[in-house]
This record gives C-alpha cells, sequence and structure tokens, in this order.
C-alpha cells in the first residue's frame, strides 16, 4: 500500500540561469544578419512568384533598380517609374548610373555586376525592356528577375 | 573587516536582451536577393550579318498585350503542359523531322508586348527555364532543386561538376526578342 503514497520528491524547477545566454545568442544572430533598407522604395513592389529560382551569393556584386507605380500617385502619376538609391530615375540616366555602379567594385570583378530587377508583377513589359536596351548599351548584361519562391503544388 | 563587493544587478539583464532582440526580429528583413537569372545580349551590331534559323529549330513563344498566349502559333490557355512541350522540343535530337535537330541548334524565342505585365512575363519565363533545368538536372543526374543549388554557388568543385555535367552539350537558348509595340 505504501508505494501509493510516496511523494514524488524530484524538483520541477526549470533552470534559467541560461536564459540570458541563450537569448544573447539569438540576439547577436539577428544583429548580424539584419540588414537594414538603405533607401526609402518611392514604388509599388509586389515581387511575382516564381518556382527556378536561384540564389546569388555574393551581395556586393548585386545592386538593385526598382521598377513599379509611385506610391504617392498625386505626386508622381500613375505611370511604372524606376528607382534606384533614393531618386527615381529616367531611362536615359541608366547608362551613367551603370557604369557607375561598376566603378564602384574592383577592376577584375567588374563584369560580375549583376542587376536584380526588383519589378513590380504589375508594371508592363515596355518599361523593363527599356532599362534592358540601356543595359545592353552600359554593358552590364547579367540580370536578375526578383522573384519569391513559388509554393510547390504536391501532386 | 568585512567589505562590501559592490554589485550590479543583472536580474534585468535578460529583460533587456530580450527587448533588444524583439527589436531585431521585428526590424529584420531576409534579404531575398532569388529571382530568374538571365543574360542580355551584347548589344547589336549593325555590321553583323543576319544569321538565318531554321524554322523548325524555333520554338515560338508569344505573349500579347492582354497577357494572352501563342505558342507555336497557337493559342494556348492552359500553361501545365508547356514544360513538357519544351522539354520535347529540346530533346528531340531529329527524330521528328518538324521539331529541332539538336539541342545545340535549338532556340526557344520569347516575345512580349511592351503592355504585357511583368508577372505573365516572368511566370512564362520561368516556365522556359524550368524545363531546360529539368534537362540539366536529368543529364548530371540530380533532382531540380539540387541542380539550382549547385548552379548558384559555382565556387565548390563539385557543384561546378555538376553544373558542367548538365549542361553539356545543351545551351539555354533563350531569346527574349524585343517587345512589339500595340499595348502599353
Amino acid at each position: 500500500m505504501s508505494k501509493f503514497k510516496k511523494k514524488a520528491v524530484v524538483k520541477q524547477d526549470i533552470p534559467t540561469a541560461s536564459m540570458p545566454d541563450v537569448v544573447f545568442m539569438l540576439l547577436f544572430f539577428f544583429m548580424v544578419t539584419t540588414e537594414m533598407r538603405k533607401s526609402n522604395l518611392e514604388v509599388m513592389q509586389r515581387i511575382p512568384e516564381a518556382s527556378q529560382l536561384r540564389k546569388l551569393q555574393r551581395k556586393s556584386l548585386v545592386t538593385n533598380i526598382y521598377i513599379g507605380a509611385p506610391k504617392k500617385t498625386e505626386l508622381f502619376g500613375k505611370e511604372p517609374k524606376i528607382q534606384a538609391e533614393d531618386t527615381f530615375m529616367e531611362i536615359s540616366g541608366i547608362i551613367l548610373w551603370a557604369e557607375r555602379q561598376k566603378a564602384l567594385l574592383p577592376e577584375n570583378e567588374q563584369e560580375q555586376l549583376t542587376i536584380s530587377m526588383k519589378v513590380d508583377s504589375e508594371a508592363k513589359r515596355g518599361i523593363i525592356a527599356d532599362v534592358e536596351t540601356e543595359l545592353r548599351k552600359a554593358n552590364s548584361r547579367k540580370i536578375l528577375y526578383s522573384a519569391n519562391q513559388k509554393k510547390e503544388i504536391l501532386q | 573587516m568585512a567589505r562590501l563587493t559592490p554589485e550590479i544587478p543583472n536580474a534585468s539583464m535578460a529583460d533587456i536582451a530580450f527587448l533588444l532582440l524583439t527589436f531585431f526580429l521585428v526590424t529584420t528583413t531576409i534579404t531575398n536577393d532569388k529571382g530568374l537569372s538571365i543574360a542580355l545580349p551584347a548589344p547589336l551590331d549593325p555590321n553583323q550579318p543576319k544569321v538565318e534559323f531554321q524554322q523548325k529549330n524555333l520554338y515560338a513563344i508569344q505573349v500579347n498585350s492582354t497577357d494572352a498566349l501563342l505558342v507555336e502559333g497557337e493559342p494556348l490557355d492552359d500553361v501545365s503542359g508547356l514544360k513538357e512541350e519544351i522539354k520535347k522540343f529540346i530533346l528531340n535530337r531529329g527524330v521528328d523531322p518538324k521539331s529541332s535537330d539538336n539541342p545545340e541548334k535549338a532556340i526557344v524565342t520569347y516575345k512580349a508586348d511592351r503592355g504585357t505585365s511583368h508577372k505573365r512575363f516572368v511566370q512564362i519565363l520561368d516556365i522556359i527555364q524550368n524545363a531546360y533545368y529539368d534537362v540539366w538536372a536529368d543529364q548530371a543526374g540530380v533532382t531540380n532543386k539540387k541542380y539550382r543549388d549547385a548552379a548558384s554557388d559555382l565556387t565548390k568543385d563539385d557543384n561546378r561538376e555538376i553544373y558542367n555535367k548538365g549542361k553539356k552539350d545543351i545551351p539555354m537558348n533563350i531569346s527574349i526578342a524585343e517587345p512589339t509595340k500595340v499595348g502599353g
């Protein structure tokens, strides 16, 4: 009978002494991986979805160009615009811009500059083709159409 | 003489760390430098002679300003079978006399309109690239995903081996033509 009366005398506290350490570890992880967005986006960015994505390994070789309808339609109209860094850009300014981006890289890596085109889903092909024509002239021909991973439908 | 040891209260340290952690959790945007990678052709040289391609070695895909699709002259609504058709075209190797002679000569031409939406453009380009990556992955004997991962990081020797094995004799001939000017 006595075995039913026995009370468990095991300590039930979870040791919390290491909690700050765990939290600090997580904190450092996020501090290192976080990247503050440098430019304020003035254009819509509903990035399309695709399945066959390629990752870019070296961030230093990538520059972004944003295309989409302006967020402030009352100021800038509804037509899609091109934004690089913080300002809107005209088609005619792209060659100069691309040259400047290339000049920022060391000489042996200038050929590897990849332009990541972050284009809104609803933007039209015309403006993108114009940008591409200019980039061809500027001889920076590696392009990435930024896209999000499409959810795979299991068959 | 008992000396008083100065102490900093550290009970709140976890709280402070949590607060910072929450801040970084919220502000973090995992940057996605992912997407469909293409290489633009060199600028047009007016002196270059025009190269003629045999019609059978071209696989024509067109999208108009209302995002409707025309494949080899036929309207296509359902794109689910398009990938297999492209794969068949690439790997025909002269079996069907009306289709491509060999993968090296086979070219998928892709023409959009200025009014085509970027979403549709990317969707179709994705299908075309999917066909090529499938073919490459098959030849390299790995899965499509693994092949693309290997192709993304060519600094490792075994990745480069997989990449080159898959690509051998099958260049990704996707020709993106200047858009037509009906819409947009």
